[in-house]
């Protein structure tokens, strides 16, 4: 069976448009709010959608993602929570990818076999996971394999071609590149720093390369989205929670109407004139 | 709070408990590298940088002129007399650690990762502190050295610590206070490994526990092991025989591996590390990480730590900053599944109690880390039974400690 992964990838490809997506934390501010906010984004224009699990040390996150977190945290979200809103959304979509992207201690916790297992029933596409890179991935690699799920690798900017090969070993669906030195959010990606990069990965792994941590505007977004296979937001759209609450507006219509813009100069970004 | 659980797997190799970690920086199932891809090229760089010093005689000389002109070393063994008496058991013996230069055992790591920094070209030191010490004797080094310092402390621990705060600002460094999570040790850890990600060219990060991804808790343990070394050879000579258990206080563990490591291959040798207990053990208000965790990954190594049924890590507790900690080095998870080592644990009052006795009977003011350990020595000494030996690391001074004891004592200074 096509992953869902790799079919949304194709038909992309066979429309030559990048890739939209959104993350968003599960459970942050809190469930309903946040299922709503799941339900709503394939309208809203994310190809893909990663679904942050809460960690409460997640130690590669910048400010907005850490706050998220702990929102979801205090609202009672729980690894087994994360899977039943995935659960809920395949029940209205069964072609968006899901990715869930967080941290090991909770699947430690929960078991890699039993994991993988509940997460393929929910409907899980891919994993990533910030702090388990391939040097210690093979039991989860392992768990995932048996259940079609599969484990998204990490390159970075440190990442050079000796270690290239070690990063992609066993790797599917699509390569995440993480496009600057630092935590999320925090600095701005160079779409003509991120160009040579993304040839490279692309080349060495024959997969879609996604390119995330350093993308915050519609503009910034078009600009990468014209060098890689798509363009992930995440920090933009949790801050956009984050304002809403702050301001006693509307969370969903807010995430969305971020997500339309962004998705929006995605979608555009090889037919219009170049800019940025 | 979760079951301790108590593995009986033996050892990889029988009879060598001093081989580990393997390639993979693994004691056992802990250990390893469970650090962000940015970060993985930094630390087998590290690594590769760590072992050929350990081959290179001008690194070694350089270390071992600093140890004895600058540090202090050796630092005594010292026959703690009256508390023998007291006790009624054993000879007890003090490692004099409180005399080092900085008042703590931890500026033997911080001199052997600054000449290491140095030697891979770095510009920038970073470091995560609790109570302050790892950060005094890191902003020492980096005064020294001429390198710019900034350490990581928890808020609140800021607050609590304030004459520390002001010893790193005097010797140069840059405090940053850290408002996320609970604003303590984890945080701080949290934050300077957030640094450490953003500014991979220049800066050089100097744990200063035997904890974090590998190859630090294998360096940490080398750099402090000089003081199970030393205890080796100055207890043949006080009394022609290894001692029968050698004592320790444990948070993150750099001052107990350091102690034990040396004894880990003679097994006429107890080994006894001592947890915090905060509250005692029945509450949810302590920093036991093998005695109240289970095994499970942060900050880069797999090994016990204290967390809910979810796998969040819970916010650990104890009077004493520098074990406030919900975690423990790799290698005393793994020493404590294959059974060579044994922790125990102390409260928080059992602790001001043997602050004071030492206090009174010794003339020492211990760190209240170190009166830990002190705590247990009545049942370890009575244990062993005179005409027996038991050696304990004094790990620190504490004249850190004397406001947070007043406090607890109700009295006012």
């Amino acid at each position: 069976m096509k992953s869902r992964i790799d079919a949304r990838f194709a038909a992309l490809k066979a429309e030559d448009r990048a890739a939209f997506v959104a993350y968003v934390m599960a459970g942050d501010p809190n469930r309903a709010t946040a299922l709503e906010i799941l339900k709503g984004l394939p309208a809203a224009g994310a190809d893909l959608i990663e679904l942050g699990f809460p960690f409460s040390d997640p130690m590669a996150e910048g400010p907005p993602i850490q706050k998220a977190a702990q929102r979801a945290l205090k609202d009672g979200m729980t690894l087994k929570g994360v899977l039943d809103l995935a659960a809920e959304f395949r029940q209205g979509d069964d072609t968006t990818p899901l990715i869930m992207m967080g941290y090991l201690n909770p699947l430690v916790t929960w078991g890699f076999e039993a994991f993988a297992q509940a997460a393929a029933a929910a409907g899980i596409d891919g994993l990533i996971i910030v702090d388990c890179p391939p040097e210690e991935a093979d039991p989860l690699a392992d768990a995932l394999d048996a259940a079609d799920i599969s484990l998204i690798r990490l390159a970075t900017p440190t990442t050079d071609d000796k270690r290239l090969p070690v990063v992609l070993r066993r790797t599917s669906g699509f390569v995440y590149y993480v496009s600057v030195t630092g935590v999320t959010g925090a600095k701005e990606a160079d779409a003509e720093a991120v160009r040579p990069a993304v040839a490279r990965i692309r080349a060495a792994s024959g997969l879609p390369v996604a390119v995330g941590f350093g993308i915050r505007t519609p503009e910034r977004a078009g600009a990468i989205a014209q060098v890689a296979d798509a363009a992930v937001v995440g920090s933009a759209l949790v801050d956009e929670v984050a304002e809403a609450l702050e301001r006693n507006e509307d969370v969903t219509a807010r995430v969305l109407s971020k997500v339309q813009s962004l998705a929006k100069a995605v979608r555009s970004a090889r037919t219009a004139p170049v800019s940025a | 709070m979760n079951a301790p659980t108590h593995p009986t797997a033996p050892p990889a190799t029988p009879n060598d408990f001093a081989a580990y970690p393997d390639a993979n920086g693994r004691f056992g199932q802990f250990g390893g590298r469970y650090v962000a891809e940015t970060l993985m090229p930094l630390v087998l760089d590290l690594e590769a940088a760590y072992l050929a010093t350990k081959e290179d005689a001008a690194f070694q000389a350089e270390l071992n002129g600093l140890l004895t002109h600058y540090v202090g070393r050796p630092s005594p063994l010292y026959f703690a007399e009256r508390l023998t008496d007291h006790f009624g058991g054993a000879k007890i013996y003090f490692k004099r650690e409180d005399l080092n230069h900085t008042g703590a055992h931890k500026i033997n790591n911080c001199i052997g990762q600054i000449l290491l920094a140095r030697r891979m070209g770095k510009t920038r030191i970073i470091a995560e502190t609790g109570a302050g010490q790892h950060g005094v004797a890191t902003a020492t080094v980096c005064a020294r050295f001429g390198l710019p310092c900034v350490v990581y402390m928890g808020a609140v621990d800021v607050a609590r610590q304030r004459p520390n705060v002001f010893r790193m600002n005097l010797l140069g460094a840059e405090v940053t206070p850290v408002t996320s999570g609970a604003s303590t040790l984890k945080d701080a850890m949290n934050e300077a490994l957030r640094d450490w990600v953003t500014n991979v060219e220049d800066t050089y990060y100097l744990i200063g526990s035997a904890a974090g991804p590998h190859p630090y808790p294998m360096m940490v343990r080398d750099f402090q092991a000089i003081m199970g070394r030393e205890i080796r050879e100055q207890v043949l000579e006080a009394e022609g025989r290894l001692p029968d258990a050698v004592v320790a206080c444990v948070g993150g563990g750099s001052n107990a591996i350091g102690t034990f490591h040396p004894f880990l291959n003679d097994e006429s040798v107890r080994i006894i590390g001592v947890e915090a207990a905060g509250d005692g053990m029945g509450t949810d208000r302590h920093a036991a990480a093998i005695n109240g965790g289970r095994p499970g990954v942060l900050h880069g190594n797999k090994t016990y730590l204290l967390q809910d049924a979810e796998g969040q890590i819970t916010e650990a507790h104890s009077i004493s900053a520098g074990l406030d900690y919900p975690g423990i080095g790799p290698e005393h998870s793994w020493l404590h599944d294959v059974g060579r080592a044994q922790y125990l644990t102390c409260t928080d009052t059992e602790a001001l109690d043997a602050f004071k006795l030492c206090a009174e009977l010794e003339g020492i003011i211990p760190a209240l880390e170190s009166a830990h350990a002190i705590a247990r020595l009545s049942d370890i000494a009575r244990d062993v039974g005179k005409g027996g030996v038991v050696v304990m690391n004094l790990s620190g001074r504490g004249d850190k400690d004397v406001a947070t004891v007043a406090d607890h004592l109700g009295r006012t200074i």
